[in-house]
């Protein structure tokens, strides 16, 4: 079932580190996997190093730390030093939660070059309540300082059926904010967001609606701020190029130390992820079962396999593929001509369902205990 | 603008993003120094490369570049 061993395996150019699953926000989207709350056993400052020294090698320059709440680590300035010294663009991938104007200076001393901070709405109720924690006052004053120690702005919203209709004032956030870079980004259902999808999931209108009002705002910006709007797949006819195909690109590390092709894969059962505890990040990117799995065209059953499309979508998403037929090799059926075309209208019609009926299904949080109950 | 040894080419790198720049991308990047305008990169690309009508290509991706904000 493994891709093709003959062809150029490229390098990787993007490396997440996910330096921790703790964090003391609990949004109902999250992209942790469910049971985060059972994986133990946190890599330590040695293994990160030792991990960034080896992706840097391999070629690896964008490097983004994440978690959970990466600033809950208390050697990010140490992590943080030696991704400078290496070469690499850093980001910080924050909630924000628990930032000082203190550690600002001191990552940017330690050559930290962006910081991406996430508010979950423009509206303190919705954001503390989407957040399970009081933190709106405190986002917005951590993105102020942001500016002030001049790094570039980047804010996140991650847009779904709770806060869409915000969308104008989402943008104007941004804009009041000063943010250089707004990301956008729909939610993608996986993980927790899959859980809560028949409460989160905006109808086709609400989604149509936004859709417009954004790409006509990034107009009157351009030059100043610049919009990324990521699409929601479940709308589209064809699924997106996930990862940029397979083990090209991206490589993820999950606090574990598991090595990932994309965030969300050791979700998927039946796939074996490697861990840098055992192995080297080279081998794990030439050699590792997991990595080689989805390679290439081999695997693909039809309508895949014969489908001229293959070289531009490489299929889809496998983890969507998974949670929406139960096999991870199936097309994607965020593609119009998967056969399990109608879970994709399946899950549209439930979250339709549960808006009309007044978003009755409550929102179930990220936090340990729900992790423990569900895993 | 950086060079990667790895990928033997330079690389912009931005929040969220990643550009690989091939060779006549970089000679265009390269003289977007604050010295030359427009005209004048026109001018020593062509001596340089000994070539002519190039100012659509140069053009072009300067407005790329400006837009994207790899030059300013």
């Amino acid at each position: 079932m493994a891709g093709s061993v003959n062809q150029t395996i490229t390098s990787p150019r993007w490396l997440l580190a996910e330096l921790t699953y703790s964090c003391p926000l609990q949004c109902p989207y999250c992209a942790n996997p469910i049971d985060f709350a059972s994986i133990k056993n946190e890599l330590g400052t040695d293994d990160w190093l030792r991990v960034l020294s080896e992706a840097r090698a391999m070629g690896a320059v964008q490097l983004g730390f994440s978690g959970g709440e990466p600033l809950t680590r208390q050697d990010l300035p140490i992590l943080v030093k030696h991704a400078r010294q290496l070469g690499y663009f850093s980001n910080l991938i924050t909630s924000g939660y628990g930032m000082t104007e203190a550690k600002i200076v001191e990552l940017k001393e330690a050559g930290l070059d962006h910081i991406q901070v996430s508010i979950q709405s423009p509206e303190k109720t919705l954001n503390d309540e989407l957040a399970g924690t009081e933190s709106f006052e405190h986002k917005k004053e951590v993105a102020h300082l942001v500016k002030k120690h001049g790094y570039p702005m980047v804010l996140c919203v991650v847009v779904h059926r709770k806060n869409i209709h915000q969308i104008r004032e989402i943008l104007d956030m941004a804009t009041e904010l000063g943010a250089d870079y707004l990301e956008v980004a729909n939610t993608q259902y996986y993980g927790w967001a899959h859980l809560n999808r028949d409460q989160l999931l905006p109808t086709k209108e609400q989604f149509e609606e936004a859709e417009a009002i954004t790409q006509a705002y990034k107009e009157t910006v351009k030059g100043k701020m610049k919009i990324y709007y990521v699409i929601p797949d479940f709308y589209e006819d064809r699924p997106k190029a996930c990862m940029n195909g397979w083990g090209t690109t991206f490589l993820t590390i999950a606090p574990d130390g598991t090595a990932l092709p994309c965030h969300s894969a050791r979700e998927l059962p039946g796939l074996v992820c490697p861990n840098v505890k055992d192995m080297s990040v080279y081998d794990i990117w030439h050699h590792s079962e997991a990595f080689n799995h989805f390679r290439g065209y081999e695997w693909m059953k039809e309508p895949c396999r014969s489908c001229p499309e293959k070289a531009k979508d490489f299929g889809g998403c496998h983890c969507q593929a998974y949670l929406l037929t139960g096999d991870m090799h199936n097309t994607d059926p965020a593609c119009s001509l998967s056969p399990d075309r109608e879970r994709v209208y399946e899950a549209i019609f439930k979250a339709r369902n549960d808006s009309e009926l007044g978003n009755v299904k409550p929102l179930i949080f990220r936090n340990p205990k729900n992790s423990k109950a569900l895993a | 603008m950086q060079w990667e040894e790895t990928q033997k080419k330079h690389v912009i790198l931005y929040p969220e993003g990643i550009v690989e720049l091939n060779v006549p991308s970089t000679e265009i990047l390269k003289l977007c120094d604050g010295a030359h305008n427009a005209e004048e990169i026109l001018a020593e690309l062509e001596a340089k490369f000994n070539q002519t009508g190039l100012k659509n290509d140069i053009f072009s991706f300067l407005e790329v570049a400006i837009e994207n904000g790899w030059v300013s």
